[in-house]
């Protein structure tokens, strides 16, 4: 990356690469940004220009679009853009100490370009590496295992110009910490295996679908493999690993017979809430059970295109994902007539997000690939019936395309009775915080929460964010509660907090996340997430009063009742269930628990005071009554 | 209004509404005469659903009813005093999300969204103001751009593209740092093609899109909403062009 604080001049060929790169199609724009970002560093006025007339674009659109994202850059970064995970655990783990030890290496302050426009180092949202932080970003590429050591090391590679790519590949190393592992990351699937199994299913013998055998008479030259497959995904009882835990079978079902030119797979790997970190280790450790599972369900539903959707943060694994793309494509496993199949043709393209928590709602997510402002759309129609270009679309999380892979292979029956009754399988769970070995644990459902503590190494504990912030916080009295969906649902995260941890702190991050990370389309998300951080902040200074305890309750029904979609339906969470388990948090904050001190009119009046040398109690104005 | 017995009908507050199908459950409440407190809705435009105040419980769940597809049966709760409290902070947000000082504004007696307020009866702004520091582009000879006043409604985006064919708006940033932004490199409103007769200039609910040496024409008091509350003028056709005299 060349760049300059001030605009630099166009640099057409470059931006004609960037744009060709992707077919100079307008719904690629989100990608056509990110790679003419390249060019000088951040997108300046002019650069937006020429994109917007070469796509055929209104100006405004590109400019807009560019703005929402937190890793495409209006305004000019350093050539080392520095950015510190500023999740709980990355403070946790002393990150803003770190932080600052960079910013004073560097003689820079946060958050603004050194005047030679070598660096800037500022804070983002959590980069899912929860399990070896603290974490950071330099342009755009993670390091973990942060210390002052490591800080003072990235510092001299800054200093001394250093290329990116000639910096010691040890900072970047990554590890799994794969601690507890179950049917799937203990799986032992060849590429292929899966789609096989599913091709193999239509050609059994007809008493494994009796169910179906009339209507396969009638219609007997129709390949049975999909139909088949499907019945084993909807008899597993699967349900949606992203958090919202809708059932697989009936989405697939749903998509296969809706009316539409063509059909997508859309893999959901933008991992964006905080404390999960799951995705990352499927990605790089399973991706070929990911693009099985994503290939089966083109195979059930009859989509040719898919798109795996990652996150911005893991944008160093692309060369990774992208061989093994390539290696299956190789294989005959991806492209046309796959497994021998005639007219099973199917590939995939991943589209790399740009920063966008809110990204990771599914259609907030089509939105983004279609190279839009990623806000979610209004719902009904839903994605399986009008989702990537209005055509039917499944949108699955990365695990759930694993387990689908898993049932193709062992059938529904041998997943069904894994887990409890209503939440069928395995969970694989992202464990940080204070814990002695923070990783990777996969576990059937209705494990209970002292199990996974007690597995972990986690002692003294008060208290679990399940799920993460838009999850649920329990305390030491609901320790025995089951990860499961009739329970304690949950997307993955799991993160520790011992005794001497401040929860109110542990909220006040999560308040200022969702602030961060709201799309801002509605109004009650978009004011309300900055209100509730203005009461927290409040709080924080000592500066509250029992009022603004009411005031986050208030604030939470609006929200829970009239946002435009769950991160403002759960941006309150974090403050509401501390509130409720740990009030004494707040209450110790409070300055008074009989009003509210917005403004200090005694302290307005100590200069007239100082003026007319008066000090006797006609003077003060004591305490309302 | 009452159901008449070949159309469909849904309950509004106890009241059945007739809807011819595709209709949402605020253009059948608009055009039967029942007013649902909205901002960002317009019945030229398709509705999007961003400013939340026209949030009703539709059989138990609450949501925006600009949105939401008419079906028969469908029991509307709207004027519970649950929802008019939300409405009410709604409002209040959108009041010190900007800069709104309604005495030295053009708009005042013309403007949704105080005529919605004063309609809600919120009689203070009750949370705390943000004061942000936002531009006014003089720029344009015929026109002022003052984004202070900016409710993000995007009625202004949505006529200029739908309408005008221009796409002289757009939204950039995200979450409070959410703007209005215009179609010029430079970000000045007299580099972009707009023409002071568009759509998207008569359409701004609030004082943000004001046309340049008309201000003050009919005095305070006497403008539109001044005379008579928006619940009983919006009905079927909100938010109407300004009487004749006042905002040309």
């Amino acid at each position: 990356m060349i760049g300059a604080p001030s605009p630099p001049a166009l640099d057409a060929g470059a931006l004609d690469r960037a744009l060709a790169s992707h077919g100079g199609e307008p719904t690629l724009l989100v990608q056509i940004l990110r790679a003419a970002q390249e060019v000088d560093g951040w997108l300046p006025p002019a650069t937006i220009t020429y994109i917007a007339a070469r796509l055929g674009l209104p100006r405004a659109q590109v400019e807009g679009v560019a703005g929402y994202y937190a890793f495409l850059h209006l305004a000019p970064v350093g050539r080392y853009h520095v950015l510190f995970s500023d999740n709980v655990t990355d403070r946790m783990a002393g990150s803003e100490a770190l932080l600052d030890r960079l910013c004073r290496n560097l003689w820079i302050e946060r958050g603004k370009v050194s005047e030679d426009g070598l660096v800037s180092v500022a804070t983002t949202s959590c980069t899912g590496m929860c399990d070896q932080g603290p974490g950071l970003l330099v342009n755009g590429i993670a390091i973990p295992r942060l210390d002052d050591a490591r800080v003072d090391a990235i510092a001299d590679l800054i200093r001394d110009r250093v290329a990116l790519a000639d910096w010691p590949a040890e900072l970047f190393a990554i590890a799994d910490n794969v601690h507890r592992s179950d049917v799937l990351l203990g799986a032992n699937v060849r590429p292929g295996d899966a789609l096989r199994a599913a091709i193999a299913r239509g050609e059994r013998d007809p008493e494994l679908a009796s169910n179906e055998r009339s209507w396969r008479e009638r219609v007997p030259m129709i390949p049975q493999g999909p139909t088949e497959t499907l019945e084993e995904i909807k008899r597993s009882n699967l349900r949606g690993r992203g958090g919202a835990g809708f059932t697989t079978g009936l989405k697939w079902e749903a998509c296969r017979t809706s009316l539409g030119a063509r059909r997508y797979v859309v893999c959901n790997a933008d991992e964006g809430e905080p404390g999960t970190f799951k995705d990352r280790v499927l990605l790089s450790s399973h991706a070929d059970l990911v693009v099985e599972g994503m290939t089966v369900c083109a195979y059930v539903i009859g989509a040719r295109q898919g798109f795996l959707y990652l996150r911005g943060e893991y944008a160093y694994m692309l060369p990774h994902l992208r061989a093994v793309l390539a290696r299956r494509r190789a294989e005959g496993l991806l492209g046309k007539t796959i497994a021998g199949q005639p007219g099973f043709d199917f590939d995939i393209a991943i589209h790399v997000g740009a920063g966008a928590y809110v990204c990771g709602e599914e259609s907030a997510l089509i939105e983004s690939l279609e190279g839009k402002r990623g806000i979610p759309r209004n719902r009904p129609p839903y994605p399986v019936t009008h989702g990537y270009r209005q055509q039917p679309t499944v949108v699955n999380n990365v695990e759930t395309f694993c387990a689908a892979a898993l049932i193709a292979i062992h059938g529904g029956v041998w997943y069904r009775e894994i887990g409890t009754t209503r939440s069928a399988g395995t969970k694989v769970l992202s464990v940080s915080g204070d814990c002695a070995r923070p990783g990777i644990y996969e576990y059937p459902f209705g494990v209970t929460v002292r199990q996974v503590l007690a597995d972990c190494g986690a002692e003294r504990t008060q208290a679990v964010q399940v799920s993460g912030p838009s999850g649920i916080c329990v305390g030491a009295a609901e320790f025995d509660r089951q990860l499961a969906f009739e329970d304690l649902p949950t997307a993955g995260a799991f993160i520790v907090f011992d005794e001497s941890r401040d929860m109110f702190e542990v909220a006040r991050n999560f308040a200022h996340f969702f602030a961060h990370e709201s799309c801002g389309f509605c109004t009650p998300c978009r004011v309300g997430t900055t209100l509730l951080c203005n009461v927290m902040d409040k709080l924080a200074e000592q500066k509250g009063s029992l009022h603004d305890l009411a005031r986050i309750e208030r604030l939470a029904r609006l929200l829970q009742a009239s946002s435009h979609c769950g991160l403002g339906h759960t941006a309150c969470n974090p403050l509401v269930d501390t509130l409720k388990r740990f009030r004494p948090a707040y209450e110790r904050r409070l300055q008074s628990t009989e009003f509210e001190p917005a403004f200090d009119l005694d302290g307005a009046l100590a200069r007239a005071r100082a003026m007319t040398g008066r000090d006797d109690a006609g003077a003060h104005i004591g305490a309302v009554d | 209004m009452h159901s008449t017995p070949d159309r469909d009908t849904f309950m509004l507050d106890g009241t059945a509404v007739p809807f011819t199908p595709g209709e949402t459950v605020m253009q059948a409440a608009l055009t039967a005469g029942h007013y649902i407190p909205h901002l960002c809705y317009h019945r030229e435009f398709k509705p999007h659903g961003s400013c939340k105040v026209c949030t009703v419980r539709a059989n138990g769940q609450t949501v925006a009813s600009c949105t939401l597809p008419a079906q028969a049966g469908l029991v509307i709760e709207c004027a519970a005093p649950d929802l008019e409290e939300n409405r009410r902070t709604l409002v209040q947000m959108l009041f010190v999300e900007g800069n709104h000082f309604c005495p030295s504004c053009e708009k005042s007696g013309n403007c949704l969204l105080q005529a919605v307020a004063y309609d809600l009866e919120v009689l203070s702004t009750d949370l705390d103001h943000f004061f942000p520091n936002r531009p006014i582009d003089a720029s344009h000879p015929g026109l002022l751009l003052d984004l202070n006043r900016c409710i993000l409604c995007e009625l202004c985006v949505r006529a200029s593209a739908e309408v005008d064919g221009k796409s002289v708006f757009a939204l950039s940033g995200r979450g409070m740092s959410k703007h209005l932004i215009v179609n010029a490199e430079s970000g000045r409103l007299a580099d972009t093609d707009i023409a002071v007769t568009d759509k998207a200039v008569e359409v701004c609910p609030v004082g943000v899109i004001l046309k340049k040496r008309v201000g003050f024409a009919v005095p305070i008091g006497k403008r539109r909403y001044d005379l008579e509350p928006v619940s009983a003028q919006a009905k079927g056709d909100a938010p109407r062009a300004a009487p004749e005299g006042e905002t040309r």
